[in-house]
């Protein structure tokens, strides 16, 4: 296939009009020696035969729309209503870029100043960003930030926190010379499925800049917030919330708590599981901390006859002005997911995002209460939950979802892979798009396995 | 007309009704959570789907895309998004899988990254890719982490500075930092390359890496790059290419080939994927073998068995630099972006730098008796003109630019690079026809010649956009970063007083 509109006389009136005689004249600043390689790229595709062989590789793996799903571990099958994906595949937003230019990119701007606007009421916390790159980056940057609010240097995440969350925290922190301690009470954690205040916050010192915490957590379970941030700034540190933004339809926010930093995975809201990305991270925060929020933020702003319009603001924090001072080296946000998250939480609005969360409640007690009612299984974290639970299996994870495959489910999370103390332990997950014809297969097939 | 916020659109009980019932018998929500913790309020907008709908689509009626018009935005390769790269990747075998499902039902999406590693390999000449990044500045971070790792591990932890040209792009600077380095500064010289006596001077055993965007940013090739590239190595460091500009010269010429060590790409940018107003992009990062154990786990490989080729997720990585993200990657642009790669195949890929450059060069001779240009030379993909003769008349480039949204274009990159005063910043891209740029050139003509005669016109444009030009200055002083209904009323009360 081709894009490109130039016919050779296109090219004779361009190459005259520059002065020279042919394309390759234009290429004489590069080394003659290393010029023309070859690249060994295959030969090129007609759309037909492109569409065939995107649809034989498509077909080669199997979704949501072949098995049944009781996976997720930081992605989630939620339901993403027709409008979104009719909004997103709107040429003047998906082909623009970013909003450089205030007066033509008001559709854009103001879709970040209300997505701003709405993380902010979910979350209830004072100020948002407009994305991040995804849930764990975010949590990254928000080490870093209570790293600059504080001037402190340890970085202290429950064990409880999503395992990747963990590793780009310290990825993004270690070459800064920040520690990042996250086996506090690990083993007491495991055996429980959340954090212990009274031990954990013996951990927080006078140089931890942050706690992070997830919540629900990574085995689903929640946590004693409360306790928690009490302990977190009683010395000082900052209180970092990882939360889940569907759950927030009936659990508290954690401005609620009180939290210095949320942040959060936000594919959950309107966008597909697409392997894995592209997703967005939540990124919100207190007032205080408005000027050490990384990336970038929408702002109202008037012209000289009082209309109301949005601006890219607080530019000064960022890296093309600040450049080796900035907060932060992000330059794009997820734009196209976030307007996703806008759309799919104006159209769900205040009723629909709480009846989601209420039905991801009900569907996953009824298949944590009947699978836990099988001889040989158990719930191993009997706390409250949200839409996650751990079971305890009779056989190994591998072998239980081996089978699950060949009656077209994809069993819960191996946790196995987490450590090896849970290698008979899976993470299930059960939202609003589980029926409950499948929820019962589900126990059933566990319940063939004995 | 300016459009209402979503907010304001709201009225108390309405609903789209999407989700009603549960198929589960139901227990009271106080049965399986403590009281303690549920939220009370929860403030979000209540509205039909036909609300929603009609403020979505008037929102993206005052939004300029390149779909519509031409999008000269240096830096950026606002090129042509193909269609069908959309559609491919709204398959249900690519969008409905959960990135943790078990390897024997992804082995389509394996394979599909595994041969864009190796596409993207073939194209820079490197021997290993990474495709997680989710951006060019996440891909310059995971790069120059790997390039920390590296001389870490050779006993060289103290190369702690990286070397940042004038010209370069603020996420360079912003990533070394980042990552824990001192950057220091490398001058340009008067033909616009990097100053080869100056970069001499910065080189020592305490030098990690040079950061160099080629084609530069001012659009420039530095033809002295394979000098630059041996007194780099020479000096114990590596040569981190930023791969924003490839553009220009894919297909032309490898960048390990000129002595690049790792690189990333932008594959929003090079390969044609959406820019989708800000986002998602991807950053895949390209390295030598001698750097490939650092990258971040995992990595999607290859063995053969007795039934055919298996893919699977490489995490058998010890001295990786661990994960920069979630997951592989941002699967949905690396899909298009291999559409991309196989639709236009090898021949494909040249075709577009050599027109990108073509375009390039021939909307500088066109413009360049009207503007400064302050290095007169070959252009590669994109090239700098200066607004300062309009200046000394009283009109900035910025007001150029606005001026420039009357006449329905969007306006290039202005203000950068740094080191231009005025700076416009114009890449064309391979996809637009003569006539469009021909059209683009009498635009900035004309505008050059309103900036001499009538100045006035200039200087209050855009005229026929939703809002003129917008108070940035207040908006950063009281930044209003979100709707409340209080400070709304309170605004507008303001406004009314002002306005009688």
């Amino acid at each position: 296939m081709n894009y490109v509109p130039n016919t050779d006389y296109d090219r004779s009136v361009m190459l005259s009009r520059i002065g020279v005689t042919s394309v390759d004249d234009l290429f004489n600043d590069l080394p003659a020696q290393v010029r023309h390689p070859t690249l060994g790229i295959p030969e090129p595709l007609s759309e037909i035969e492109l569409t065939r062989l995107m649809s034989e590789l498509a077909h080669d793996n199997g979704g949501t729309h072949e098995y049944a799903l009781f996976l997720g571990a930081g992605a989630y099958n939620h339901f993403v209503p027709s409008i979104v994906r009719h909004i997103i595949g709107r040429s003047e937003f998906y082909t623009s870029y970013t909003p450089y230019q205030a007066e033509v990119s008001q559709g854009t701007l103001q879709s970040i100043f209300e997505f701003q606007t709405l993380v902010c009421q979910l979350m209830d916390m004072d100020v948002a960003n407009a994305s991040m790159y995804d849930g764990a980056s975010a949590a990254a940057e928000a080490a870093l930030l209570a790293h600059h609010a504080t001037r402190r240097s340890k970085v202290l995440v429950a064990p409880t926190v999503h395992p990747d969350y963990l590793a780009v925290i310290r990825t993004y922190c270690t070459e800064l010379g920040l520690t990042v301690d996250g086996r506090c009470d690990f083993d007491g954690c495991l055996n429980t499925g959340r954090v212990d205040p009274s031990i954990f916050s013996k951990a927080i010192a006078a140089d931890t800049a942050c706690v992070v915490i997830q919540h629900p957590n990574f085995f689903g379970c929640l946590e004693d917030v409360e306790s928690l941030a009490r302990a977190a700034h009683e010395a000082g540190a900052l209180l970092i919330m990882i939360v889940d933004p569907i759950s927030l339809g009936i659990l508290k926010p954690p401005g609620t708590y009180s939290a210095d930093v949320a942040v959060a995975e936000g594919q959950s809201l309107g966008n597909t599981l697409n392997f894995g990305g592209p997703y967005l991270g939540l990124f919100a925060a207190k007032q205080q901390f408005l000027r050490l929020v990384p990336g970038r933020i929408a702002g109202q702003a008037y012209d000289s006859e009082g209309r109301r319009g949005f601006v890219l603001t607080l530019q000064a924090r960022e890296q093309h002005i600040r450049r080796e001072k900035a907060t932060s080296n992000i330059c794009t946000n997820e734009a196209l997911n976030a307007l996703a998250a806008l759309v799919y939480l104006s159209s769900m609005g205040r009723q629909g995002l709480r009846r989601v969360a209420e039905i991801c409640l009900q569907k996953s007690h009824y298949a944590a209460d009947r699978i836990a009612s099988l001889r040989q299984y158990e719930l191993v974290y009997p706390h409250p939950f949200f839409k996650e639970f751990v079971i305890r299996c009779p056989r190994s994870v591998a072998e239980v979802n081996r089978y699950l495959l060949e009656h077209k489910v994809i069993g819960g999370y191996d946790l196995g892979r987490f450590d090896p103390v849970l290698a008979d332990c899976a993470l299930f997950c059960v939202t609003e798009m589980n029926t409950k014809d499948e929820i019962d297969t589900l126990v059933q097939l566990l319940g063939e396995l004995k | 007309m300016t459009e209402p916020i979503i907010c304001e659109l709201s009225s108390p009980g309405r609903s789209t009704g999407y989700i009603t019932k549960s198929d589960v018998p139901e227990k009271d929500l106080a049965d399986l959570l403590p009281q303690a913790f549920l939220r009370e309020e929860l403030e979000l907008p209540e509205l039909t789907e036909r609300e929603v709908a009609g403020h979505f689509i008037r929102l993206s009626q005052i939004n300029y895309c390149v779909d519509a018009g031409f999008y000269p935005l240096g830096s950026c390769t606002m090129k042509y998004n193909p269609k069908v790269n959309d559609a491919v990747a709204s398959l249900e075998g690519f969008t409905r899988l959960h990135p943790l499902q078990d390897e024997d039902t992804i082995q389509g999406a394996l394979r599909l990254m595994y041969e864009l590693q190796e596409y993207l390999c073939r194209i820079s000449g490197l021997d290993t890719v990474s495709l997680q990044p989710a951006a060019g500045a996440h891909g310059e971070l995971t790069g120059i982490l790997v390039v920390r790792a590296y001389h870490r591990a050779r006993g060289d932890a103290q190369r702690q500075i990286v070397l940042v040209p004038d010209s370069a792009h603020g996420t360079n600077p912003a990533t070394a930092a980042t990552s824990g380095h001192q950057v220091v500064n490398v001058k340009s010289n008067a033909e616009g390359e990097i100053d080869i006596d100056h970069l001499q001077a910065q080189l020592s055993d305490r030098v990690a890496a040079l950061m160099l965007t080629i084609p530069n940013t001012l659009g420039l090739f530095n033809a002295n790059i394979l000098d630059v590239a041996k007194i780099v190595h020479d000096a114990g460091a590596l040569l981190y290419c930023d791969g924003a500009n490839m553009n220009a010269i894919v297909g032309q010429v490898k960048l390990a080939d000129l002595g690049c060590d790792v690189m990333h790409f932008n594959l929003h940018k090079t390969f044609s994927t959406p820019h989708g107003g800000g986002g998602p992009g991807s950053g895949p990062v390209a390295v030598k073998e001698s750097l490939a154990p650092f990258l971040p786990v995992p990595l999607v490989a290859k063995k053969a068995t007795e039934s055919g080729d298996r893919y699977f997720l490489d995490y058998d990585r010890p001295q990786s630099i661990g994960k920069v993200r979630s997951f592989y990657g941002n699967f949905g642009v690396l899909v298009r972006a291999y559409a991309y790669i196989r639709s236009i195949g090898e021949e494909g890929l040249r075709r577009v730098s050599e027109n990108a450059v073509l375009n390039a060069n021939y909307l500088m001779q066109l413009l360049k008796g009207a503007y400064y240009l302050p290095y007169d030379r070959t252009c590669m993909h994109e090239f700098v003109l200066s607004g300062k003769r309009q200046k000394a008349q009283g009109v900035r480039t910025l007001d150029i630019a606005k001026r420039l949204i009357d006449y329905g274009f969007h306006p290039p990159t202005v203000y950068f690079p740094l080191v231009v005063d005025e700076a416009l910043m114009i890449e064309p891209t391979e996809t637009e026809t003569l006539q469009t740029l021909n059209s683009f050139a009498n635009a900035l003509l004309q505008i050059a010649e309103e900036a001499a005669t009538d100045p006035e016109k200039v200087l209050t444009a855009p005229h026929h956009t939703v809002v003129g030009r917008l108070d940035e200055v207040t908006a950063a002083r009281k930044p209003v970063l979100r709707w409340q209904p209080e400070l709304e009323r309170s605004q507008q009360w303001n406004n009314s007083t002002i306005s009688s």
